[in-house]
């Protein structure tokens, strides 16, 4: 019984509770296709199921990985010319409220982008066109709070007297790795 | 991380993670691989176990709430009088229940955690999909069947996700451009997301825990960006970059990033259902369409989520409206007059979107019970309220009898005192506690009681 156990385990590279809790999930998802294949909007719904894996996956993440890489070449590039670590690392101060903004433009898109606008008119009675402007302002919100807050870390840093800055790279859990 | 060196140092020694047939396995091991496949492309010092643990333990626990509020709404729709969407579900659903009528603000709080719980987590989302991105690009793709069929279920769990959040968070801004029925989708992506959900679950819950107890919970929270390393222990999750970059972010920055996200979509659930902190949902346009078209500030300028408008009625429905009862042994025809001689209650209950948002009125009219009685069918088993709303899917509701019965269940002639305005129901809407919105039908024309 053991040695079956385990003989399946090396093939199979887990043990086998592992195939079991696999197949009840195949299962469930088989029951699920068998009631919805039928469905005259099946073929629709799982274009969007496969397109929303593609494009979060392959576009969405590859975009903002990209983006992100700008600010890490901004870095590099300011490393190369001053040589000297900066006093108070910017990077954040975008890329934080960038972030908030690129979320709040993400879930409100049909708002915001108006894609929304038809069936608002007819249901509600409103339209979309403030929505864009809240948008913006809550982006430019988002941005200043990050300058004041990048404003402030910088008059702190030049109020500290040279030399009582922590070395970067201070290690609160000493290890012996090297990197 | 002490396997791949010892792998290294040992190459005979097969690999325990590879499965039959191991030498194709291997031989694929062995392709010089570019990037995006090979290991060295992920860089970031902050990606590991511990990491992703942290994202999958509030995940673990905000989308039990979101799966079981979500099957929960189904329920409150009455799918046994075939009156929810999808029609036929087989087994795929929670048991059925009759339906209570108190807690009156009981549909109010679970679909408002289904939809404001469904918001908050969609940075935690795309943090966990961030956290693990380097799996998706892993070369060899896989080592055994057991990964193989592993990764086919993570198409469920991550298009599972997806697809409910993009499909929902379409569904509440009015935005149908998927062109299926919102129901459908969203319902059978959710049986989908669930069996990929908790076999995921299952599989990686151990490694979750070892993940999170090793040192303290918190031990990556305390250093700084200059201070921050990349995990130490690995536990064979293959998360931890090979050849990290210098840091720019800590972990801790990077939490409080996470949560700050989920504070942005906090606010508009919060404003969707606080009376007094409406503004701070300032991109949602659920719940932000009034009864007084005019901006007259009254009585009735609260949120309407179908106007007199969209819904075909017309303002002269006053000059011929009468309520017609039927299930008695003669139909019985009540003008207005007729209704406020009946002698009118006045309740004060919440009104809850299934698309999230929700308020609480005081309403003024004459109890379902004593329009039952007066239609001569005072125990009523079911009663069928039909709107003047000639189409739609909720012109035709059926109410079961305890929410006929219940106390404070009314048809509805007044809010605030004031009479309803045609975008709220007038002449007269049911309102009944813990039903969802839209089975509190406008325009009532007529009901009927059935034994």
């Amino acid at each position: 019984m053991t040695r079956a156990w385990r003989a399946f385990t090396r093939s199979y590279g887990a043990n086998p509770l592992h195939l079991l809790a696999l197949l009840g999930s195949f299962a469930l998802v088989g029951g699920v296709l068998y009631h919805v294949v039928d469905d005259p909007d099946a073929e629709l719904i799982g274009i969007w199921f496969l397109g929303a894996v593609i494009a979060h996956d392959l576009v969405l993440y590859p975009l903002y990985a990209l983006a992100d890489r700008g600010l890490a070449a901004g870095r590099w590039a300011r490393r190369r010319v001053t040589g000297r670590p900066p006093r108070v690392p910017g990077t954040n101060h975008v890329r934080i409220p960038a972030m908030g903004s690129l979320l709040l433009l993400g879930v409100f898109w049909p708002t915001v982008g108006g894609a929304a606008e038809p069936v608002l008119r007819f249901a509600a009675g409103l339209d979309t066109a403030p929505f864009l402007d809240r948008w913006l302002l809550a982006t430019a919100a988002l941005f200043l709070g990050s300058a004041v807050v990048y404003a402030v870390r910088l008059g702190r840093a030049a109020r500290r007297p040279v030399g009582t800055d922590p070395p970067p790279g201070t290690d609160p859990h000493p290890r012996t790795e090297g990197s | 991380m002490p396997e791949s060196v010892d792998d290294e140092a040992s190459p005979r020694r097969p690999d325990p993670a590879q499965g039959f047939p191991r030498p194709l396995w291997r031989a694929l091991d062995r392709i010089p691989v570019p990037p995006p496949f090979s290991a060295r492309t992920w860089r970031s010092p902050l990606r590991g176990p511990w990491l992703t643990s942290v994202f999958g333990a509030v995940l673990l626990v905000g989308m039990t709430v979101v799966i079981v509020t979500g099957l929960m709404s189904f329920d409150t729709y009455a799918p046994w009088f075939g009156q929810a969407a999808p029609a036929d579900v087989g087994p795929f659903h929670l048991p059925y229940y009759d339906q209570p009528t108190s807690p009156s603000w009981l549909y109010r709080l679970t679909q408002g955690l289904h939809v404001g719980g469904g918001l908050v987590l969609v940075p935690v989302v795309l943090a966990k999909l961030w956290s693990v991105v380097p799996k998706l690009f892993a070369w060899p793709p896989v080592r055994s069947l057991a990964q193989l069929l592993e990764r086919v279920s993570l198409l469920a769990l991550v298009g599972g996700v997806l697809f409910e959040m993009v499909t929902g968070v379409m569904n509440i801004q009015y935005d149908y451009g998927f062109g299926f029925s919102f129901y459908t989708g969203h319902y059978w992506g959710a049986w989908v997301f669930i069996a990929g959900f908790v076999v995921h679950v299952l599989l990686k819950f151990p490694t979750m825990l070892r993940a999170l107890r090793a040192g303290a919970v918190g031990r990556w929270l305390h250093d700084s960006a200059a201070q921050t390393r990349p995990e130490t222990d690995d536990h064979g999750t293959g998360l931890v970059a090979v050849a990290p970059s210098p840091p720019s972010m800590s972990r801790r920055t990077l939490v409080a990033v996470v949560a700050g996200g989920s504070g942005l979509m906090a606010l508009h659930a919060v404003g969707n259902t606080v009376d007094a902190l409406r503004p701070l949902a300032f991109l949602s346009p659920r719940g932000q369409s009034y009864g007084s078209p005019d901006g007259v500030v009254g009585p009735t300028d609260f949120q309407v989520n179908r106007t007199a408008f969209g819904a075909g009625i017309r303002p002269d429905i006053a000059d011929s409206w009468a309520l017609r009862l039927s299930g008695g042994r003669a139909p019985v025809v009540l003008t207005r007059a007729d209704l406020e001689a009946m002698g009118l209650a006045t309740e004060t209950l919440p009104i809850a979107c299934v698309e999230g948002w929700s308020t609480t009125r005081t309403w003024t009219g004459v109890r379902l019970r004593d329009l039952a009685a007066r239609a001569g069918v005072p125990s009523p088993s079911t009663a069928v309220v039909q709107s003047l709303e000639a189409a739609g899917p909720f012109a035709r509701v059926v109410l079961q009898g305890s929410q006929v019965l219940a106390p404070r269940s009314l048809l509805a002639l007044r809010v605030g005192g004031a009479d309803l305005s045609l975008d709220h129901g007038f002449p007269a809407r049911v309102i009944v506690p813990a039903l969802p919105g839209v089975h509190n039908t406008k325009w009532v024309g007529a009901i009927e009681f059935r034994r």
